[in-house]
């Protein structure tokens, strides 16, 4: 019954992380912190980061938003963490090149591993906020500017 | 389709055939993504019928020049059309005279000469300005500008969990430093009608006045400024199917008279010289440069269509699709709706606790069904409730009960993907 692509953008796996977002709590050991705000939606998103060493040790979320951004930064929370500031900021750059339609080489989704389901973003550019609001708020922190970080 | 709506749909039939009414709007024939649309966003803008579109044609193909300085034909036809359409819309409101009625660029833009011409001109350090918690933020922002810089005070009238105004809250922030009240007429997030007579009642026994943001309320129900006695009334074209770019600023005459101009330019003096300019009457002493000439005669053309139906036959209709909806959205398992008021306009918010306005959003849209979801420009009613946003449907006078049926069974079929 479901349109091909809303099957393709509401797969079970963001159902899922929907349902029951990881790594969805305060970090109490978070040295960096960052708030991230969609003005569109209303969408609002706590980061928190336990950074040591130039190395994510920790990440967790917290906040409200829809299925999209919910699972785009659940997933996000269980990618980053043990990577480095450099690799996390790398594969920001993928991710968006994939979600803005603009990653079109397989090989280069399979370095995406479990991020590769929200190429269903792609065909619905309006969502492209929705998936990308965590990791800009992540980055943010990273950065340490104690910014809001907003969509538009 | 499960519907026992044959008694309402009897019923609304004696009102007008609204299928009669669809073909009068090319867009409603349209698919979207192969579905008929099913257009539920009439608070947002409402779509346009072929009578004002070919009034629009018409200005541009056999009319269009600049109106009130040439002396030629053309410019003498363009000023004629203007100037009616200026009539049309003071007999739709009933003022009592033409100057009462100014063209604006919308329901905001009149928000902001109020604020900009009356409110520097009036308020002083220290005085008050009263809104409601279910204002647009164009009736908050320019009142906060206006507050900002002059020290004075912005209070608000609290509302309760039906989405009511607490009138005796209301009755207790007036005071002899309250200055001026601005007060939406119908709560675009949540429908609610509010008391509107009762406040500027109020208000006036206090000699304060008030202004209306009528943006919701002139599509949904008679509109008189003399019976409400209010001093300003503000309210956008594209809400009442005409054009976009054109809205209306009603303001009493000796009210507007003693305010100074908001924007200088041209048609809006009678004299210039480099030491001093000499400002045009009522109402062109507001209407500073070129107007949306078009955009006025479109509007015109919409409120000849609007008073052929009949606004109180428009009213019956939408309260009718508002009782069936209300009824048939309870249905929805999980789903709550925001905005209980006993006096409501055909606008539905609704929330589900586990699924997202912007998904369910997504999922009409591939249904062919637009509504709006998000905070509505009303972001302090969502902190009111707690909430990050809702989706809604709001309905136009050309919405059917099918179309109500067609929602609630979309609805139900998102909430099995979540």
């Amino acid at each position: 019954m479901l349109n091909p692509e809303l099957r393709e953008l509401y797969q079970q796996v963001i159902l899922d992380h929907n349902k029951s977002p990881r790594n969805f709590k305060k970090l109490e050991t978070a040295n960096r912190t960052a708030e991230g705000y969609n003005p569109l939606c209303g969408d609002k998103i706590d980061i928190f980061l336990d950074v040591e060493n130039g190395i994510v040790k920790d990440i967790s979320f917290q906040g409200s938003g829809c299925a999209i951004s919910k699972a785009s930064a659940s997933l996000m929370s269980t990618v980053v963490k043990g990577k480095t500031i450099e690799e996390a900021k790398k594969l920001f750059e993928k991710f968006h090149d994939l979600i803005t339609g603009k990653l079109d080489e397989d090989e280069r989704i399979e370095e995406l591993g479990k991020l590769a389901v929200l190429a269903g973003v792609k065909e619905f550019p309006i969502r492209v906020k929705c998936a990308s609001l965590a990791w800009h708020t992540m980055l943010s922190a990273l950065k340490n500017d104690n910014k809001t970080v907003k969509t538009e | 389709m499960i519907v026992k709506q044959e008694p309402v749909e009897q019923e609304l039939k004696s009102i007008y055939d609204v299928y009669r009414i669809r073909e009068d709007f090319p867009i409603l024939k349209i698919k979207v993504r192969n579905k008929p649309l099913c257009y539920l966003d009439n608070a947002a803008t409402t779509q346009k019928p072929q009578q004002v579109l070919d009034t629009l044609n018409k200005y541009y193909t056999s009319m269009n020049s600049n109106i009130h300085r040439g002396v030629h034909y053309l410019s003498e036809a363009a000023t004629d059309a203007y100037e009616k359409a200026r009539v049309k819309v003071k007999n739709f409101i009933n003022a009592k005279s033409e100057k009462e009625i100014i063209f604006t660029r919308g329901t905001t833009e009149g928000i902001n000469l109020v604020s900009n011409s009356y409110g520097r001109k009036n308020i002083k350090e220290g005085d008050e300005i009263i809104i409601s918690n279910m204002e647009h933020h164009s009736n908050i922002v320019p009142w906060q500008l206006l507050c900002n810089e002059k020290k004075a005070k912005l209070k608000i009238i609290p509302i309760d969990d039906n989405g009511e105004i607490i009138f005796d809250e209301f009755l207790k922030l007036i005071s002899n430093k309250t200055k001026l009240i601005s007060v939406v007429y119908v709560s675009n997030s949540l429908g609610t009608i509010n008391p509107v007579k009762q406040i500027i009642e109020a208000a006036h026994k206090n000699n304060i006045p008030v202004l209306l943001d009528a943006a919701q309320s002139v599509n949904h129900l008679p509109v008189d400024v003399q019976k409400l006695d209010c001093d300003f009334l503000a309210f956008s074209g594209h809400k009442l199917y005409g054009p976009t770019g054109i809205g209306i600023l009603y303001g009493k005459e000796n009210i507007l008279e003693s305010m100074p101009p908001f924007m200088g330019g041209g048609d809006m003096i009678s004299k210039v010289t480099f030491e001093e300019t000499t400002f045009n009457e009522l109402p062109f002493k507001f209407e500073a440069g070129t107007s949306n000439i078009a955009g006025a005669i479109g509007f015109g053309a919409a409120i000849d269509y609007v008073t052929s139906i009949g606004i109180d036959k428009i009213a019956v209709h939408e309260g009718a699709l508002l009782d069936y909806a209300t009824q048939r959205l309870k249905e929805v398992p999980g789903l709550a709706i925001l905005g209980n008021a006993k006096h409501k306009s055909a606008v539905i918010s609704f929330i589900f606790d586990n699924i997202h306005p912007h998904d369910i959003g997504t999922f009409l849209d591939y249904e062919g069904i637009a509504v709006r979801t998000g905070h509505h420009c009303t972001q302090p009613v969502m902190e009111r409730y707690n909430i990050p946003a809702t989706s809604r449907a709001s309905f136009g006078l050309y919405n059917t009960l099918e179309e109500v049926d067609i929602l609630v069974d979309a609805l139900k079929k998102v909430i099995e993907v979540f």
